[in-house]
């Protein structure tokens, strides 16, 4: 175990690491990050090792097995370095043809690489796929590098050489000074300036100061704070130091959810090494600054994530928000000033000391500095994580890197920032993502969250399940808040069931304002979001919905039904076979005919027509047509009329 | 400590250092409604009825006075149309647990609240909290808490410690504004001791709930 004493000895280290490690030696990557490890990468990695050995190769070929890509659509994705080959899709019994065909006869498998659906091309490395090539990976690059349980591979891409700089060259004022240039402002959702959050600690009195990472990430489809810290662990532990060494703190606490196991194993083993390395614990790389990290594992309640509710469960105790108007970086753990910023905030630090503030404000827009992480996924073709510059526009995210809405469906709306975010329609999508942007658009940054929708996605429903979300995951402690989305609930549920009334939205719009402004912490000041924003880009679907009992979506189970055309029907009785309801009366040659008090709405008999019939359609805010007369019910058989 | 200033609806406040906006405000005799409050206990800010609009370097901003400490030369006001709406949300809010309760008809009748404008949904309790934290921080019992979260949080009597702690004391009955702690109690007891539990005399409000 090497303890290493100065920067100086640290360079010596990296140096030797890199003199052991021969650029041309092949390099097989398997990603396996939590949504590889769920489609088989741990399967794939064992038959890598396996073949390898039968095929006597074991010493001239390494495997790393490293955090996510991000193209989890696609996964588990396969890279051979040096020539950067790319497979995706991987299964074990492609692990032979891999090792003889491209390792050994260094030929590119057609099947497994890229095959641009938009231009039928094949794409061979990695960096020429659409998905990547927009990008702008500064965070999230080094996550398909090191394999996150190795200490060596992030010394090797130049890790821990923020710290050492700092602590050697430059103050902890001036460390704080680079931040605050830098303008980097909150990935979590807030988006508040980290380095005006940082000097409120570092200046207050009070010598026992606290640094936490917040990986409580709870919002539905977002997981970029998983895989960052399930990816590359020493980033972030890097990051947190720099901030204790800026505002003068000792410990530090990282807050992450106990359904990340992969992320909680992933930064433990980080801090064991970073501890016998000497990046942690006392008198760091030599310099007298001392500095420890503990794990504190939430048992996953999404109010946690709001930083009074995740200190308070830090302290042991039920994780709900206080009630206090002093900010946390004054009185935070323990009533003593502590510095919260999540995941992807503190992977950004090192980064910025490294290279400083003026290079990391030449990326983004006026006043969202840097690249942002967004998860993205839903209705679109290339599911993942995305990075891009701030002040990239929507579209190029959902077309450019996202490659559309599968299936030849329209765009409808994309939902960004997490349950309380807010829904952008499609004539919005020139919108350069950025904080103030996202806010003056009604929705949010939050903490990345990119949900998209297409045209058969209701809003009211939308905003009923968002809504439904934040009221199950309500701490109950303030009225406007329990109650207020207790019945929010109740009345978007009604709409959506063809129950609305007139004065709904009304209602709606006064429970939104009590929440807003009376709600106890962010979680109920921000939940009417979902609906408001519906509400500002779609309200002829809510009045659809009240006033004519019509889903313009077609989507709410109880304000539609299925009607099969009897010009189209050809009889195949394909619906009939496969209704579970028994609602289909169906015979031979006859048009069928869907029983509407028997039918249970669940869409099988729409799903399984054939689509050169396309016989069953859904109707909505208008009555069924009666069933065809008995004696008109033959099907000629005549084939071309 | 030292004395600060403030105006409350117009009327200039002395307050001394670490004080509330609502503890300046009663103590200059002006009037702010609240159900979570008690001046034994922490703060709790729950109920949010206690809210205020405070002006401070031309910025209005809403807040609850029972938590937003008193500072030099803030402008509050403590009545406003905005004020007065949200405060009859509340009341609305909380009327469809407990639709009979005095002090929510009496706040109801000032804020002209109607008691019906959401489906009743008796739960009586309205998670004041008062019950729970005078136990905790007065008696120093933990006799009852909150349990589960969001909209099915509840209160309950731990029946282990209730058993013990709560014959002779029973001083939470009082605080409770709607009068769902005794039927709490009541059924603790029937479940702990059914044979005594039938016959628990109830001091104070008149209903048995149990």
């Amino acid at each position: 175990m090497p303890l290493i004493n100065s920067p100086a000895e640290l360079d010596t280290f990296r140096e030797d690491i890199l003199s052991q490690r021969d650029p041309n030696k092949p390099c097989i990557t398997l990603c396996s990050g939590s949504a590889c490890h769920a489609t088989g990468s741990h399967d794939v990695a064992a038959r890598l090792a396996e073949e390898l050995e039968k095929q006597g190769l074991a010493k001239e070929v390494d495997i790393r097995r490293t955090g996510c890509h991000g193209f989890c659509e696609r996964g588990p994705i396969i890279v051979i370095h040096p020539d950067e080959i790319c497979y995706f899709q991987i299964q074990p019994d492609d692990v032979p043809e891999i090792i003889t065909e491209t390792i050994k006869g260094k030929k590119v498998i057609e099947r497994l690489v890229y095959d641009d659906p938009a231009t039928n091309e094949k794409i061979v490395q990695e960096s020429k796929i659409p998905f990547y090539k927009h990008q702008q990976r500064l965070v999230f690059g080094s996550n398909s590098s090191v394999d996150p349980k190795s200490i060596d591979d992030y010394l090797a891409i130049g890790g821990y050489n923020a710290l050492a700089k700092a602590l050697d060259r430059m103050t902890d004022e001036e460390v704080l000074e680079e931040i605050k240039k830098s303008n980097l402002r909150g990935r979590g959702g807030g988006g508040f300036p980290a380095g005006r959050k940082w000097e409120g600690s570092r200046n207050d009195p009070e010598p026992v100061k606290y640094v936490i990472v917040n990986a409580d990430e709870g919002d539905p489809g977002a997981y970029m704070d998983r895989s960052l810290l399930e990816g590359n662990p020493h980033a972030i532990l890097e990051g947190l130091t720099l901030g204790a060494y800026a505002i003068g703190a000792h410990e530090g606490y990282i807050y992450v959810r106990q359904e990340y196991p992969l992320a909680v194993e992933n930064v433990h083993t980080a801090i064991r090494l970073a501890e016998e390395y000497g990046f942690l614990g006392k008198n760091i790389l030599g310099s007298g600054f001392d500095f420890e990290v503990k794990v504190h594992k939430g048992a996953g309640a999404f109010v946690c994530g709001e930083s009074t509710a995740l200190m308070t469960a830090l302290e042991g105790r039920v994780g709900e928000p206080r009630p206090k108007y002093i900010r946390s970086n004054i009185k935070g753990l323990w009533e003593k000033p502590s510095v919260l910023n999540n995941v992807e905030t503190w992977a950004n630090v090192p980064m910025i000391i490294n290279k400083g503030a003026d290079w990391f404000t030449e990326h983004g827009t006026e006043t969202s500095k840097g690249t942002k992480i967004f998860s993205l996924v839903g209705k679109i073709t290339n599911t993942g994580l995305v990075e891009v510059p701030m002040g990239t526009p929507l579209k190029d995210i959902i077309f450019k890197i996202g490659g559309g809405i599968p299936g030849g469906r329209k765009f409808k709306a994309v939902q960004t920032g997490g349950p309380s975010g807010g829904c952008i329609p499609e004539d919005q999508l020139d919108l350069p993502v950025g904080f103030d942007e996202l806010t003056k658009a009604g929705s949010m940054m939050g903490s990345g969250g990119m949900i998209v929708m297409d045209e058969d996605t209701c809003m009211v429903d939308v905003a009923r399940y968002f809504i439904e979300f934040l009221t199950d995951e309500s701490c109950g402690k303030c009225v406007p808040c329990r109650e207020g989305l207790r019945q929010m609930l109740k009345i978007l549920t009604n709409i959506t069931q063809g129950k609305g009334k007139e004065g709904d939205i009304e209602l709606l719009e006064a429970l939104s304002e009590t929440a807003m402004e009376a709600a106890l912490c962010a979680l109920g000041k921000s939940a009417p979001n979902p609906f408001l924003s519906t509400l500002r880009y779609f309200r002829e679907e809510y009045e659809a919905h009240i006033n004519e009992k019509r889903c313009p979506a077609l989507s709410c189970k109880e304000l539609i039904n299925y009607y099969i055309d009897p010009t189209k029907c050809k009889a195949c009785r394909m619906c009939f076979r496969k209704c579970p309801a028994n609602a289909i009366d169906s015979a031979k040659n006859k048009v069928h005919i869907i029983d509407q008090e028997k039918c249970t709405k669940c869409g099988t008999c729409f799903e399984v027509c054939p689509p050169k019939f396309g016989a069953v359609t859904k109707i909505s805010g208008q009555p069924v047509p009666p069933p065809v007369p008995e004696e008109e019910r033959t099907i000629r058989k005549s084939k071309d009329k | 400590m030292s004395e600060i200033r403030l105006e409350i609806d117009g009327k200039s406040v002395t307050a001394s250092e670490g004080m509330t906006l609502l503890e300046a405000a009663r103590g200059a005799g002006i009037k702010i409604p609240t159900l979570c409050y008690h001046e034994k206990l922490e703060p709790f800010g729950g109920c949010r009825l206690c809210i205020v609009e405070v002006e401070e370097r031309g910025w209005t901003k809403m807040v609850v006075s029972c938590v937003f400490p008193a500072a030099e030369g803030l402008v509050v006001r403590t009545r406003s149309e905005k004020i007065d709406r949200i405060r009859k949300m509340i009341i609305e809010l909380l009327l469809a647990h407990a639709p009979d309760a005095f002090e929510l008809l009496d706040l109801a009748k000032e804020y002209g609240a109607d008691r019906n404008r959401f489906e009743k949904e008796a739960s009586f309790c309205i998670h004041c909290g008062l019950c729970v934290r005078y136990c905790a921080e007065v008696k120093g019992k933990h006799a009852i808490g909150f349990v589960d979260r969001g909209v099915r949080k509840e209160i309950a009597f731990v029946p282990e410690i209730a058993a013990n702690e709560c014959w002779n004391c029973k001083e939470c009955f009082e605080l409770c504004p709607t009068e769902a702690l005794q039927a709490a109690y009541v059924l603790t007891t029937a479940m702990t001791s059914p044979l005594s539990g039938a016959s628990i005399p109830v001091p104070g409000k008149s209903g048995d709930h149990g």
